[in-house]
């Protein structure tokens, strides 16, 4: 076997695979979002944006990315360092801090609506402590503002642990003797996060900023258990369109917008986040 | 070596036969009803016990319609039967349903029946079970009834002041309404709401008498659980009391009166001023053409309408039979209530009965996305009625001018398009 050839033919089942079940799919996708009834048009483009629930749904969405993102990014970063510094059990911590990633965003809205609702845990317990007379309705449409927390939430509890995967093996990375340089300096362990820690993480924090900004654009399950109608998201609208109204062109061209909006924030991230070709380890 | 391999190759062959026979022999059954865990046990176990080889499968909307359209391209599949709502099949081309006419079978009502030709001169589908929406309520509740209100004979005035009676006395609003994602809203503007106060649906959407009838509901809505808009089965928040006066589908508040038969009353939807608006859900079941067993298909659609398996479905379902039956004395509590509900709201003498929406093909999302739309704007967004009416009245009269649909009771007839007045 030709040394030379055998990456490509190893990395051969994954492409055929991609291409079957992704890129065939994705140009079908594409054909309809701009195909109207008589050929190609933009009708599917301006059916959905006449909406008056998109622009809503649009806000909603990179608000929530806008909120959520940062706090995971910095929890994840938080929890990566001190793990990173245990000597004992850090198998154990990092398995139960990944756990709320085994469980479906689906489950994770349920187990949150099971706190917030009106005859919920956090209703029970704070009638338990005396702080409220009787339950009182937390996610409804008169308080948008929790209804946001809760969701906000919810997200951060299911999806930080992505990132911090990710962190933790790239903090693995670094080379210690960077650290220990930096020690005999008399650098402070702050200074030493910040000046060996976060540059030496970047193409982790790229993959995870990546991966996590992706994941918050395409947010559904979680909003459709905690939010119900109140609080329409893209990806939402998009499974409106295609299973309620039957709209599978204007359900095609919501996901275009999702796809174009994912890609602009992709490459925003790569460009902030590069490493120069000479500071690669 | 050459025994391994044949051993081998039988152990593999051995699945893939048993999975082809059992694939020819059954009947695949592939539902939109009798979706809860339950409720498809109940069907494998009571309606399709007495009949050989079939294979039960309930499903979502979306996953359903998805198979059948695959199936339905490639031209061939392995669906027999479809069961589904009135509403699926008219989203549906109906040249890709199977003609019904020879079965010999139909329902009692001759306006099912000729709603099951889906605007063809051929039945399209059977109708196979019906059920309604109704209002139930804990009977704490009913010590706060307003005087001399009749339970069984509310208006929409009185409703109001019941549920503000509920709100003053517990200090939470306790009326429930199906407004959340899978909730069914929509059909409570489209069957109750407008018919019992403009007479109407599309004729007189943006009508002043329609203004009227947002505002009563916004009377109802300051009585009425906030948290609403996450509920989509009633009898969730019956059985857990977060909503003690509710509006919903029949089989959607089931659970509580069977659960606890003692606790829960159902009555009669309100009237408004020109009536009392209501309207059916009906079920059907259809052969798709690309049914690989066409007289196994045939003999399934025969079975699920004779009386004692219209009987079963009753029981495993609460949707009625369609057919002539002798309801036995045994019922399930919700089957009881439910059926005395929906005799009292039928023969009331203000009863306004609707008919399900028709001839609006693949729009059926479109049109109901109009109402919710108008509701989530008005109700939950707060704007001005008048001014969103105007704007979603174009809405709808795109829809009713690109289908072509003429008007449906209550709306008077149309000569073509129903118009938006």
């Amino acid at each position: 076997m030709n040394a030379n050839r055998l990456p490509y033919l190893l990395i051969l089942p994954v492409t055929l695979f991609l291409c079957l079940f992704f890129l065939y799919p994705f140009i079908q996708v594409a054909s309809q979002a701009f195909t109207g009834s008589d050929g190609f048009s933009l009708s599917n483009f301006e059916n959905v944006f006449s909406d008056w629930k998109f622009p809503i749904s649009l806000k909603n969405t990179l608000l929530l990315a806008a909120a959520v993102v940062p706090v995971q990014l910095g929890l994840a970063l938080l929890m990566a360092t001190m793990v990173n510094r245990m000597q004992k059990g850090r198998d154990l911590v990092l398995y139960v801090w990944t756990i709320p990633l085994g469980i479906s965003d689906l489950a994770a809205g349920i187990i949150w609506l099971a706190i917030f609702e009106q005859s919920g845990f956090l209703n029970s317990m704070m009638q338990g402590l005396g702080f409220i007379d009787r339950p009182t309705t937390l996610l409804s449409y008169k308080n948008m503002g929790l209804v946001f927390l809760a969701i906000a939430l919810a997200e951060i509890w299911r999806a930080t642990a992505i990132m911090l995967v990710i962190l933790v093996a790239g903090i693995g990375l670094i080379p210690k003797e960077y650290y220990e340089a930096a020690e005999v300096f008399g650098a402070s362990p702050w200074k030493r996060f910040l000046r060996i820690t976060l540059p030496l993480l970047r193409p982790s924090l790229q993959t995870a900023l990546v991966l996590r900004v992706i994941l918050a654009f395409e947010i559904f399950a979680v909003v459709a258990a905690l939010g119900g109608t109140l609080f329409p998201v893209l990806m939402g609208e998009t499974y409106a369109y295609q299973f309620e109204r039957l709209n599978s062109g204007g359900a095609a061209a919501i996901a275009l917008v999702i796809l174009g909006i994912s890609i602009a924030f992709t490459l925003v991230i790569l460009r902030i986040l590069r490493v120069p070709k000479g500071a690669q380890i | 070596m050459k025994t391994i391999r044949n051993t081998l190759a039988a152990a593999i062959a051995l699945p893939i036969a048993i999975s082809a026979t059992s694939a020819q022999a059954d009947v695949l059954f592939w539902s939109t009803q009798a979706k809860p865990v339950q409720e498809q046990q109940a069907m494998r176990e009571q309606v399709l016990a007495s009949i050989d080889g079939v294979d039960y499968q309930a499903n979502d909307g979306g996953p359903w319609i998805t198979r059948l359209n695959a199936e339905l391209e490639a031209g061939s599949g392995a669906i027999g039967v479809l069961g589904a709502l009135h509403g699926d099949y008219a989203a549906m081309d109906p040249a890709d349903l199977v003609d019904l006419d020879d079965l010999g079978v139909t329902s009692n009502s001759s306006t099912f029946n000729s709603l099951a030709m889906l605007g063809t001169d051929n039945t399209k589908y059977i109708p196979w079970m019906q059920a309604s929406y109704i209002m139930a309520a804990n009977k704490e509740a009913l010590q706060y009834l307003p005087e001399d209100a009749d339970i069984n004979a509310l208006s929409y005035d009185e409703l109001i002041q019941w549920a503000a009676n509920v709100h003053e006395a517990t200090g939470e609003a306790k009326f429930g309404f199906p407004a959340g994602p899978k909730g069914l809203k929509h059909r409570f503007f489209q069957g109750y709401l407008y018919p019992s106060f403009t007479d109407g649906v599309v004729r007189t959407f943006a009508s002043d008498k329609a203004v009227a009838a947002w505002e009563k509901f916004l009377e109802l809505w300051e009585h009425t659980n906030p948290a609403s808009t996450n509920f989509s089965f009633l009898q969730e928040q019956l059985l857990n009391g977060d909503a003690w006066i509710a509006f919903d589908h029949t089989s959607r508040l089931a659970q509580a009166f069977n659960e606890r038969p003692d606790d829960f009353v159902a009555f009669p939807a309100p009237a408004g001023p020109e009536g009392r608006g209501f309207m059916p859900v009906l079920a059907g079941v259809a052969i798709p053409r690309t049914a690989p067993d066409m007289d196994a298909s045939k003999e399934l659609v025969k079975h699920l309408m004779k009386p004692e398996t219209q009987l079963a479905t009753l029981k495993a379902t609460n949707f009625f039979p369609v057919v002539d039956v002798n309801l036995p004395a045994d019922l399930p509590p919700a089957v009881k209530a439910a059926g005395d509900a929906v005799a009292k709201m039928s023969s009331s003498a203000d009863a306004n009965p609707g008919l399900l929406p028709a001839g609006l093909g693949s729009k059926g999302g479109d049109f109901s996305k109009v109402y919710s739309d108008t509701f989530e704007r008005i109700v939950l967004a707060g704007q001005d009625i008048r001014t969103v009416l105007n704007d979603q009245k174009g809405k709808l009269s795109a829809i009713m001018q690109e289908t072509g649909a003429p008007c449906w009771a209550p709306d008077a007839p149309s000569e073509g398009a129903c118009p938006v007045e």
